[in-house]
């Protein structure tokens, strides 16, 4: 956002090409991990080029304070955290404020996906922890707690999938990294059920004129699709397993380690 | 951790009335789906800030004041002066608000509107350093929501304009550059150097419909919140999803389209309104009337 950085650090260069290689609409190498965590009921890893984020979800389990009870649905509980050394800086351990406000938004982005009311009286608790941060950390925090939902087998909606889009100039990209998220002209996040085409997360950062920012929602929409993808495949692939191994008689995986 | 926002409990009968309203064009209090409820701002009315401002956007009441102070820089940004925003609601505001830490709401609002303020560049922070690298001023914005009657962002925004308006930056003498002694001048004042004056523009989605400035009531029925920020060129500078709904693709194209005209209606009322209104002590007697 500031003129005078943009100069000393090219983030693309005449070519298109982006600072770490890739083309505007490219993703970084995704990878989608479930069933990861032992205790949990459900958990998954996510990794979006350097950034690896870990989510894992408890319950539906009893409510501590009792009185934070609602009797017609669960509640839902967010605590998303960045590790001390995830990045370059050492992070101080106490939660800082925006640390905060992305629990807040993380836990509005995968609401409206679960369905709360079929468990009245309890809670479904999920933590983020950011293991290592270069940039979307909040999109990979979504990616991975909607797959942990779906490991723990909490009811949805659909899965929530979610990425950033971004400006640099004149042109949109596609999953800002770090470089890109702090040096770019704008950093747009958003989340979406592909299922039924509601948008659960936006925000942004930066500046885009409004006939620019509807291309980047277009491309966020089917950017989102492609993660959305990679997740039901992740899944798909996780619980074939499973079953191939029930159907041979082995034991399962999780109860191996 | 981030678990309910505690809100008031809306009977069926009235959110299905709101809706009904709703789908016939028309709101409880009289408004269209894209009205703003009537915007008072006064500027100043604390004598012992820097800048002060009181918004009053219908029933809803919203302080802010600023306080200056000299301070290093960040490292990373030595010829950049800086600000901080911290907001506080108390349940002088609203029986559900309490005292003790900064709540996720709280911390949501400042951030929220911190981040339209700072990316629409409305300050021209460059020109707030004194020696590079050592001493830049320090401006810290503070919002006390005094009556929550719904939008408190949108409020919050304009209160934090209007205030930043309304300060007046004292002279900075280097005495010693090397060791970074200054004085402060007190009587030799300029305004904050302002690029120009950006809108923070909140929807609220109720039923199927998406309207601007929620009331209390309103929001307390809504499923979800789209605030937008746009500078004082039309360009979007920041977005902020709330509340644990969605919104579809036409829904967000919808709310641009509409915040862009909004946002230029409130910057002129912005402009219009510190220009005509009262400052200092009149004001209180204009907001909270005389007792009798």
């Amino acid at each position: 956002m500031n003129q005078k950085k943009n100069e000393e650090i090219i983030l693309m260069d005449e070519n298109g090409i982006r600072s770490d290689g890739r083309r505007w609409d490219e993703l970084r190498p995704l990878r989608m991990e479930v069933g990861v965590l032992k205790r949990p009921a459900g958990s998954a890893l996510v990794e979006m080029g350097k950034t690896k984020v870990l989510a894992a979800v408890y319950g539906p389990k009893e409510i501590h304070p009792k009185h934070l009870t609602l009797p017609d649905k669960a509640i839902l509980r967010v605590a998303y955290r960045m590790s001390t050394f995830s990045v370059e800086e050492r992070k101080k351990p106490q939660p800082s404020r925006r640390e905060i406000e992305l629990s807040k938004v993380i836990k509005e982005a995968l609401e409206p996906a679960i369905l709360l009311d079929f468990f009245p009286r309890t809670a479904i608790e999920i933590y983020i922890l950011v293991l290592q941060a270069d940039g979307g950390t909040r999109t990979a925090s979504i990616n991975a707690a909607s797959l942990a939902l779906a490991d723990a087998g909490i009811p949805m909606k659909g899965l929530v999938s979610s990425v950033a889009i971004g400006r640099i100039g004149d042109s949109i990209i596609v999953d800002l990294n770090d470089l890109e998220d702090k040096y770019g002209d704008a950093d747009i996040p958003m989340a979406m059920i592909p299922i039924t085409g509601e948008f659960t997360l936006l925000q942004m950062d930066g500046i885009v004129p409004p006939d620019m920012f509807e291309k980047c929602l277009d491309i966020g929409y089917k950017t989102i699709l492609k993660i959305h993808e990679e997740q039901k495949r992740t899944l798909r692939e996780r619980y074939l397993k499973i079953k191939e191994e029930v159907m041979s008689n082995k034991k399962p995986r999780r109860e191996q380690r | 951790m981030i678990t309910e926002i505690k809100k008031e409990i809306i009977s069926k009968i009235q959110k299905y009335s709101i809706e009904k309203l709703l789908s016939q064009g028309k709101r409880l209090d009289g408004r269209s789906l894209f009205e703003y409820r009537e915007i008072k701002i006064y500027a100043n009315p604390i004598e012992k800030a820097n800048g002060s401002s009181l918004v009053m956007l219908g029933n809803t009441k919203v302080m802010v004041g600023i306080k200056l102070s000299v301070g290093e820089p960040f490292p990373d940004t030595p010829n950049e002066g800086l600000f901080i925003m911290h907001a506080e609601l108390t349940p002088i505001a609203s029986p559900y608000f309490e005292l003790g830490p900064p709540s996720d709401y709280s911390i949501e609002l400042a951030r929220v509107v911190d981040r339209a303020i700072r990316s629409a560049e409305m300050i021209d922070l460059e020109k707030l350093v004194i020696i590079p690298g050592k001493k830049v001023w320090m401006l810290n914005i503070d919002i006390y929501p005094i009556d929550d009657d719904g939008n408190l962002i949108d409020a919050s925004a304009l209160g934090v304009i209007a205030a930043l308006l309304s300060t007046e930056l004292p002279k900075a003498e280097i005495v010693d550059e090397e060791n970074g002694v200054i004085e402060i001048i007190k009587d030799e004042t300029t305004p904050l150097p302002v690029r120009g004056i950006p809108s923070v523009v909140t929807f609220s989605k109720v039923g199927d419909y998406i309207i601007v400035d929620p009331t209390y009531i309103e929001e307390n029925v809504s499923s979800a919140r789209i605030t937008w920020g746009f500078t004082h060129k039309g360009e979007i500078c920041s977005i902020q999803k709330g509340e644990s709904g969605g919104f579809k693709l036409e829904e967000i194209k919808l709310s641009i389209d509409v915040g862009l005209k909004k946002a230029e209606e409130l910057r002129n009322k912005v402009t219009n309104q510190l220009a005509k209104n009262p400052r200092g002590p009149e004001v209180w007697e204009i907001i909270f009337g005389k007792s009798d």
